[in-house]
């Protein structure tokens, strides 16, 4: 029997009464027992009076997404009311086949509170100009006419006095998937209008694809499968925390968590952190220090040599610089990897376990254990994450991670790996087509504040300038569509301020989002964005995913006056005169039609034949078998035939290309690690833990790690997240101790860089002498210009000085101290 | 998929588990719960000492894992036993629910159940606390952290042979198993601890 739920408000007489009765009840019960007064009874309904199961909603639902960039997409189901969300359901369109690669795509914690993110305190109702100065975050409503029109004079303006290299669109991955969501719909308009500014690289993985360029001539995303562990009996993971990193029900975690247990795989993880990974599928943690990967590594290759479990054939007949019989003309003397490791190099230091266990923190023992465990297992799957690579001198722990496996002769094998991170296999969903862009020279990415503030002086051989000598332009226009790097995400939040609060150097700076993000704050015109369940588009798996499927999302009403980029971009392209050009006679509806018949039903011909019809379909899934083609195989076949793209043809342990960037490039003598090495080698740098003169006044390391709790910045401000994964530094209770720290205590975190307060986590699941802090969190400054941040982000105490080799970030590279507030 | 109209258990896989808290937000969605109240929580259990080497090297011997729980729909539901109004009840296939017309928010449940399960909705003036998803259920839809569980760590199962099976839930953080004979099955991390170390290994209090 149901009730009449509408009599019974919470302060009715009826409810009141019981209120009192149940206080005395209580007291009873503190004295002794519920039930002493013998009353209770008064109020137990009988068997019929039981109230009724209540009714599930029956409100409709649409297929919408999370595209962020963690490396998944995954599939949203957003409950519809009165045109707003109301609920949100994951995947549940089929069976788990993991080993036929179709598993429900279910979504985080993150996709899981898109509402909350949709309809939270931040969200950008109207376009936005700054009336105070810049950074201050004083802002006037004005209408999208008016917004534009700025835009579209000051667009005009640059490329006419500056050219089109001033006009920069900012490194943003805030839409990972979906062609009329992503970047690309600001790219085919400058196209449009003579090309722009774009740096190369990013901030995920630079180094990583710089330092496996030199290596094996492909840049990064090399690697076997992670499926592929079923097929070995050891695994090595050098950082690669995937259980939270990619932690979508239809990504990574979900395959290591299959994989490892079809494989019965043992798996070892190095790192500095007891990670949700070592948690879920670790055999063994093994702790250690950020940035000594390199050390580490080469211990065991001196091991591996000294005790001959190395791959001899596979290194004189697939390497070069192994030792003196492969080294190149030209290459100075004893300069070979193995005169490195054993002793007869520069340095005439042998790297042993011993020389490795006092930087690393790790035993000489273990480290003896471990390169036999690896030396002995055939295959051994070998893998290095990104955070090894966001250091100091990163580039040297990823040659270094990845020579082993060259030594073991693991390269171009089932089951074994190259040492590098998954190279995915995954179906590719259509993008808005670009154009040619006419401006050809670019900077690493990470240089794009120093392009702002001096972009003439960069050239090729200083800076990295790709596509010519010198970049030919200072940036004056900043575009910055679904990212918060303009500030959050970029290494010293107070030196990018430094840099873009002079208006005479960047002169305009638009941020198109979907929140007042601390990068927003820095506009000069903010232009309120759609989420993603508020456009139309196409989406599919993204770059870290090995699945195969596709989906049409649907929309729900915008939130106020926010639009989608694409029509954005189609009212700016009206303003430069380009409309027809940009838009080709196609409305958002036929431009989805199209890429969907030209991209995605080339992918899956299956699929129906319009986009209304495929609109009710669903999720499309196709199999897929877990084995995956083995990266390198035909390399592995026959070195000759099928030689790689690097100068030699072959693995470089000794690289010329590096070699000869070391004689052109001016490196700063004073600057601990700033050096180019031409074979894989430990680097010492600046706020490593060798830095022993910064070390006296701020002994601890501090790294970055990606929380599950947000991508990147993404999510930062859904107070459920927060709730559930507070943003909290990591901290040993062996240095909390000696500071007075307690768990969950307020404490500051500083360098010379700046003040981070924030909550302490004290866990042995660190190493002692290092601190760890999710990265992502909204800088709050606790004054306009203040170096004090109260929001808890990491880039408030990071340094913005790119790497030697491929001028990169080094965001896990700082030392600070922390007391209690 | 299993009849789910029938007696039930959750079963939770804290060897697959990763701290996601996916069900945490799952629920809360679901449910429309402010924060504040969470009626699934994730626990974190860690425990771990380490030793320096003269050379600066370190040992450890490190454990953590963790554990999604919310009610557990006992057996002998103390909640339904304490409840002064009759408001806290065994309903169909043994789901144990609160009638919010009957509930004061007196708040007896929570503090006599071992998994502080029921949780006072401060602005709806009533305890509240997981209905396993009846609504759902009667509708042939799984729970909704049950369906959200990216790793498949947290499953449902016909409650008899479950319990007959895998026992009832028994290892740190919680309670012993005697106290309300929790309709939750565990299957253990490799490195679940004993229930005698409960209180000193919870890791994450502060997050729920």
């Amino acid at each position: 029997m149901a009730r009449n739920k509408k009599g019974t408000g919470a302060f009715s007489s009826e409810r009141r009464n019981i209120l009192k009765f149940g206080a005395l009840s209580c007291a009873a019960g503190a004295a002794g027992g519920s039930g002493l007064l013998g009353l209770s009874h008064l109020f137990q309904p009988t068997e019929a009076e039981a109230f009724d199961v209540p009714k599930a909603s029956d409100d409709p639902f649409i297929y919408t997404t999370c595209v962020n960039n963690c490396g998944s997409t995954c599939v949203l189901k957003a409950f519809v009311r009165n045109d707003k969300v109301v609920r949100i359901e994951t995947d549940d369109g089929v069976e788990d086949d993991w080993e036929n690669g179709i598993f429900q795509i279910r979504a985080c914690p993150r996709g899981r509170s898109m509402r909350r993110h949709m309809y939270s305190p931040g969200r950008l109702k109207t376009p936005l100009k700054r009336v105070g100065k810049r950074g201050e975050g004083k802002f006037e409503p004005v209408s999208w006419d008016e917004a534009l029109d700025i835009v579209a004079a000051k667009l005009k303006h640059c490329i006419k006095e500056y050219g089109n290299a001033s006009v920069y669109s900012h490194y943003a991955s805030g839409v990972i998937t979906g062609p009329m969501t992503r970047r690309e719909n600001f790219w085919r308009l400058m196209n449009l209008l003579g090309g722009f500014s774009l740096g190369y690289s990013d901030y995920s993985s630079a180094q990583n694809q710089a330092g496996l360029r030199y290596l094996y001539g492909k840049p990064g995303y090399s690697g076997n499968a992670i499926s592929d562990i079923v097929h070995t009996k050891l695994a090595v993971f050098f950082g690669a925390n995937l259980c939270e990193t990619r932690s979508s029900g239809g990504g990574l975690q979900y395959e290591i968590m299959e994989a490892k247990r079809k494989g019965n795989t043992r798996i070892i993880i190095i790192d500095p952190r007891y990670t949700d990974t070592s948690v879920a599928v670790a055999d063994e943690w093994i702790p250690i220090r950020p940035g000594t990967d390199a050390a580490l590594a080469s211990a065991l290759a001196y091991v591996l040599i000294k005790e001959n479990m190395i791959d001899r054939e596979y290194l004189n007949t697939h390497c070069v610089g192994f030792d003196v019989a492969t080294l190149p003309e030209g290459a100075p003397e004893n300069s070979s990897y193995s005169d490195y490791i054993m002793g007869t190099g520069y340095d005439m230091v042998p790297k042993t376990p011993e020389w490795a266990a006092s930087i690393t923190g790790i035993p000489a023992a273990r480290i003896y254990g471990l390169a036999r465990e690896i030396g002995q297992a055939k295959p051994c799957y070998i893998m290095q994450g990104w955070g090894v690579q966001r250091q100091a001198a990163g580039e040297m722990n990823v040659m270094a991670i990845a020579a082993l496996a060259n030594l073991t002769g693991n390269v171009g094998l089932r089951g074994g790996n190259n040492g590098d991170l998954d190279a995915y296999h995954s179906s590719k969903t259509p993008r808005m087509p670009i154009g040619q862009n006419a401006v050809k020279t670019r900077f690493p990415v990470f240089l794009w504040l120093k392009a702002v503030e001096d972009g003439k002086s960069m050239t090729a051989d200083q800076d990295g300038i790709i596509g010519g000598d010198r970049y030919p332009a200072d940036i004056k226009f900043i575009w910055n569509y679904a990212g918060n790097t303009l500030i959050n995400q970029h290494s010293e939040i107070a030196e990018t301020e430094r840099v873009l609060s002079d208006e005479s150097k960047c002169e305009m700076i638009v941020v198109m989002d979907t929140h007042m993000t601390s990068s927003a704050k820095w506009a000069d015109i903010v232009l309120p964005s759609c989420m993603y369940p508020e456009q139309t588009d196409i989406v599919g798996p993204s770059y870290a995913m090995n699945t195969d499927w596709a989906l049409l999302t649907e929309a729900v009403k915008p939130f106020f006056d926010s639009r989608p980029v694409y029509d954005v971009c189609v009212d700016l392209a009206r303003r430069m005169g380009v409309e027809q050009e940009y838009t080709e006679g196609r409305d958002r509806e036929g431009w989805i039609e199209h890429l969907y018949q030209t991209g995605t039903r080339k992918i899956f011909p299956e699929m129906p034949a319009t986009v209304a019809e495929a609109r009710k379909l669903g999720v499309h899934y196709r199999a897929k078998s877990r084995d995956f083609p083995v990266p390198f195989a035909d390399f592995r076949q026959d070195p000759v035939a099928n030689p790689l793209k690097t100068p030699s043809g072959k693995v470089e342990l000794y690289s010329a290309a590096l070699y000869a960037l070391s004689q052109k490039r001016k490196l700063d003598s004073n600057v601990l690690g700033d050096v180019i090495p031409f074979v894989p080698q430990y680097v010492p740098t600046w706020d490593g833990c060798e830095d022993v003169k910064a070390k006296e006044t701020y002994p601890l390391q501090l790294i970055g790690f990606h929380y599950k709790g947000r991508t990147h910045s993404h999510y930062a401000n859904v107070d459920w997240l927060l709730e559930a994964l507070p943003q909290m530094v990591w901290i040993n209770p062996i240095d909390a101790a000696q500071r007075g720290i307690s768990h969950n205590d307020m404490v500051k975190v500083s360098n010379e860089r700046g003040e981070v307060h924030i909550r302490a986590k004290v866990t042995p699941r660190i190493i002692p002498g290092v601190l760890a802090m999710g990265q992502g969190a909204w800088h709050r400054p606790m004054a306009q210009g203040s170096k004090v941040d109260v929001g808890g982000c990491i880039n408030t105490l990071t340094k913005y000085r790119p790497t030697a080799i491929s001028r990169a970030n080094p965001m896990h590279t700082n030392l600070v101290q922390v007391d209690r507030i | 998929m299993i009849d789910l109209n029938q007696e039930l258990v959750f079963v939770m896989d804290s060897s697959r588990c990763i701290g996601c808290k996916t069900c945490m937000i799952a629920c809360k969605d679901k449910h429309d719960n402010p924060v504040g109240v969470s009626w699934r929580k994730v626990l974190e259990c860690t425990s771990g000492d380490w030793a320096q080497a003269p050379d600066g090297s370190y040992t450890q011997n490190v454990l953590a894992y963790y554990m999604s729980v919310a009610c557990n729909h006992c057996e002998n539901p103390i909640c339904v036993s304490v409840c002064p109004t009759g408001a806290m009840q065994i309903v169909e296939n043994g789901i144990v629910a609160i009638d919010t017309d009957l509930c004061v928010g007196c708040g007896e449940c929570r503090w006599n159940c071992p998994y502080s399960a029921p949780v006072l909705d401060r602005a709806k003036k009533h305890m509240t606390k997981c209905d396993m998803c009846r609504d759902y259920l009667a509708v042939g839809k799984l729970p909704a952290c049950v369906a959200a569980c990216p790793s498949r760590a947290l499953t449902i199962a016909p409650r008899k042979e479950a319990v007959a099976k895998l026992g009832r839930a028994e290892a740190a953080p919680l309670p012993p198993s005697g106290l309300t004979e929790p309709n939750l099955c565990l299957i253990k991390h490799r490195d679940s601890l004993s229930v005698s170390k409960s209180a000193a290994v919870l890791a994450n209090r502060e997050e729920f």
